[in-house]
């Protein structure tokens, strides 16, 4: 019985995430009573395959083809390696290129799929926690069957560490190139704007409770009032109310300020992946139950149209 | 050019809820057409207004309840819309990412579009994976999460970016026919005018049964089970201020103060 964990990396270097995935997976292994084997695909494997030779790992297989990223090269890479070791669980991470690649490989591979995964065990059969409704529920979810291909939430493991003493191996995998649909031209970076969140001590952040973009005048004045940089949560930079650089989160910037409040903005994973690493958290927001308050250290349960004028008075 | 772009029905939970045999109430929940495939909806429709494409269809899988929802999707300037339904799919708790996939296959086989577009995520179960499946299912190109896409019919391709975490796009061409999942941002959906939404009472929508697919009831039965659903315990340890607006923020005040955060 076998895990198979597949690391990502990109730009040179491997990503946190894969280190966790070494975790997740040797609690896997132990608890199914399986070896835990890890897959690194492209850019310089072999090197690669030497960081990721941490504590609980038996082997590693590196598969030296192509430099970045390509899902077509992923799935042909897993599928020769599966065909190989018959894996029972494939773990991926729940990046946005593991939501490229791991429904496809589940898929051809024919496993059941979990994604988004935040907790794992093993009871005669894989069963998953995972949330759901905006992180307001948890779910149990019990896979029927030997098999599962999973993807791991980011951070929810700590990563591995210590020496292993894995064997490590480079796979020559014959990539079809003909089957490969996809070309990736290169990368491009978001513009830099008239801020640098990551620089700011202090962040007053917006989010989907501010309703209209009139309504961000109140947000304005607040920030003028105490000396807050202004940042938000995505739907009001994808409503065009705010610049791109002004997201904080998963896909925009990672903040870590003395202080950042998040004011009507409920704590999804995404977000909360760019603010947790302030040094205090304060939550202004109407629902007791929000997420948000989970990783606050202070926290208002009320309405932001009557806090945030009445704390616009206390400055002025 | 034919594009044809899923949609679902979303559930979103009020902020005060109850869960019953794992599920909760519905007179919590609030039902929405999910935030992405607004967007998907979007850029399919400015495809045929743009003149790269010929037609828009949409397709559900939900109750009848989701045809206010669909119809939404058609006052935004869809063509025609499917929905697929069938008692089975409404005693299972959980459809995996496959079984959804082979319903969209089986609708994908009778319209043969040139392009799909699906949301990157439903908002309310987050598998984020039905888009990917299907196109592994059908035998098109892919690319997940892509946040600005211009296709170029004439060369049967799509030049999309990917959004990468960090902010940083990766920027890829992907043959047609292809699966793109469309992340919020891309464009900025219309609401639906009055005009659309009476032209809408008009367009056809084609509900179709899993019989009329060539499928049976069997496909409820996925390898998932939910077995159980619960509000999780709170990791808070944040101190709460109490009080009305002007003493809670009276708190705020005196914290961001003492912190010496703030110079007034
Ligand atoms: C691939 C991917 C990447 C993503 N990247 C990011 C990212 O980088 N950053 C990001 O933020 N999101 C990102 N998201 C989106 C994320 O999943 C959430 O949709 C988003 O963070 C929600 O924003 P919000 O909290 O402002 O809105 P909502 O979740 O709608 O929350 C609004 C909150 O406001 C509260 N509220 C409403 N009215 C009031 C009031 N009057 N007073 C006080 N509170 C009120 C509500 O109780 C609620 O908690 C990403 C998603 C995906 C799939």
């Amino acid at each position: 019985m076998s895990v198979l964990a597949v690391a990502e990396h990109r730009n040179g270097e491997l990503r946190d995430v894969s280190f966790e995935l070494l975790t997740a997976g040797r609690e896997l292994a132990d608890a199914a009573g399986a070896d835990l084997h890890v897959a690194v695909i492209s850019g310089d494997a072999e090197a690669f395959a030497e960081e990721l030779n941490r504590e609980g790992v038996d082997a590693i297989h590196a598969v030296t083809y192509g430099d970045e990223f390509n899902h077509d090269v992923y799935v042909q890479a897993i599928e020769a390696l599966a065909a190989d070791l018959d894996p029972t669980f494939l773990l991926a991470p729940n990046s946005v290129n593991g939501l490229d690649y791991a429904p496809a490989i589940a898929e051809s591979l024919d496993l059941p799929l979990v994604t988004d995964v935040i907790d794992l065990a093993y009871d005669d059969g894989l069963v998953a926690t995972r949330e759901m409704y905006g992180s307001k529920v948890e779910t149990t979810i019990e896979v029927d069957g030997d098999r599962a291909a999973v993807t791991v939430r980011p951070t929810e493991w700590p990563p591995a560490e210590g020496l292993g003493d894995a064997e490590i191996g480079v796979v020559d995998v014959a990539i079809d190139e003909s089957a490969i649909g996809s070309t990736i031209t290169g990368f491009e970076e978001a513009a830099e704007g008239d801020v640098n969140l990551e620089d700011a001590e202090f962040i007053v952040s917006i989010g989907r409770g501010i309703e209209e973009e009139e309504n961000l005048e109140l947000i304005e004045e607040l920030c003028e009032v105490t000396g807050a940089t202004m940042g938000s949560s995505r739907p009001i930079v994808d409503n065009d109310w705010l610049p791109d650089n002004r997201q904080v989160g998963q896909s925009g910037a990672v903040v870590t300020p003395d202080v950042y409040i998040a004011i009507g903005i409920s704590g999804a994973v995404q977000h909360v992946a760019g603010m947790k690493g302030s040094d205090t958290i304060i939550a202004i927001n109407t629902d007791p139950n929000a997420p948000i308050f989970d990783i606050a250290d202070y926290g208002i349960v009320g309405d932001l149209f009557e806090v945030v004028p009445a704390l616009i008075e206390e400055f002025e | 050019m034919k594009v044809l772009v899923t949609v679902k029905e979303v559930a979103q939970v009020e902020d005060e809820f109850e869960i019953a045999d794992r599920e909760i109430a519905a007179q919590s929940l609030d039902y929405d057409l999910n935030e992405w495939d607004d967007y998907a909806i979007e850029e399919g429709v400015g495809m045929v207004e743009d003149g790269v494409a010929d037609e828009v269809v949409s397709v559900t899988v939900g109750p009848e309840r989701s045809e206010e929802t669909i119809r939404m999707a058609l006052a935004k300037g869809v063509d025609r819309a499917i929905r697929v339904w069938d008692d089975s799919l409404e005693a299972a708790e959980l459809l995996d990412p496959s079984a959804k996939a082979k319903i969209l296959e089986a609708v994908v086989e009778d319209e043969a579009p040139d392009l799909v577009l699906t949301g990157v995520q439903a908002d309310d179960d987050a598998f984020g994976a039905t888009g990917v499946t299907l196109a592994e299912r059908i035998g098109f190109q892919w690319a997940a999460v892509v946040n600005d896409l211009d296709l170029d019919a004439d060369a049967d391709v799509a030049h999309v970016h990917r959004e990468l975490e960090g902010g940083v796009d990766e920027v890829t061409d992907v043959e047609l026919p292809a699966v793109l999942t469309i992340q919020t941002g891309i464009n900025e959906p219309r609401y639906a005018s009055l005009r659309g939404i009476r032209q809408a009472q008009r367009k056809e929508l084609d509900v179709r049964g899993l019989d009329d697919l060539g499928l049976d009831g069997s496909i409820a039965d996925g390898p998932l089970t939910l077995t159980e659903m619960y509000e999780p315990e709170t990791e808070s340890d944040a101190t709460i201020w109490e009080g009305d607006a002007g003493e809670t923020a009276g708190n705020l005040a005196e914290y961001l103060r003492d912190r010496g955060v703030i110079d007034a």
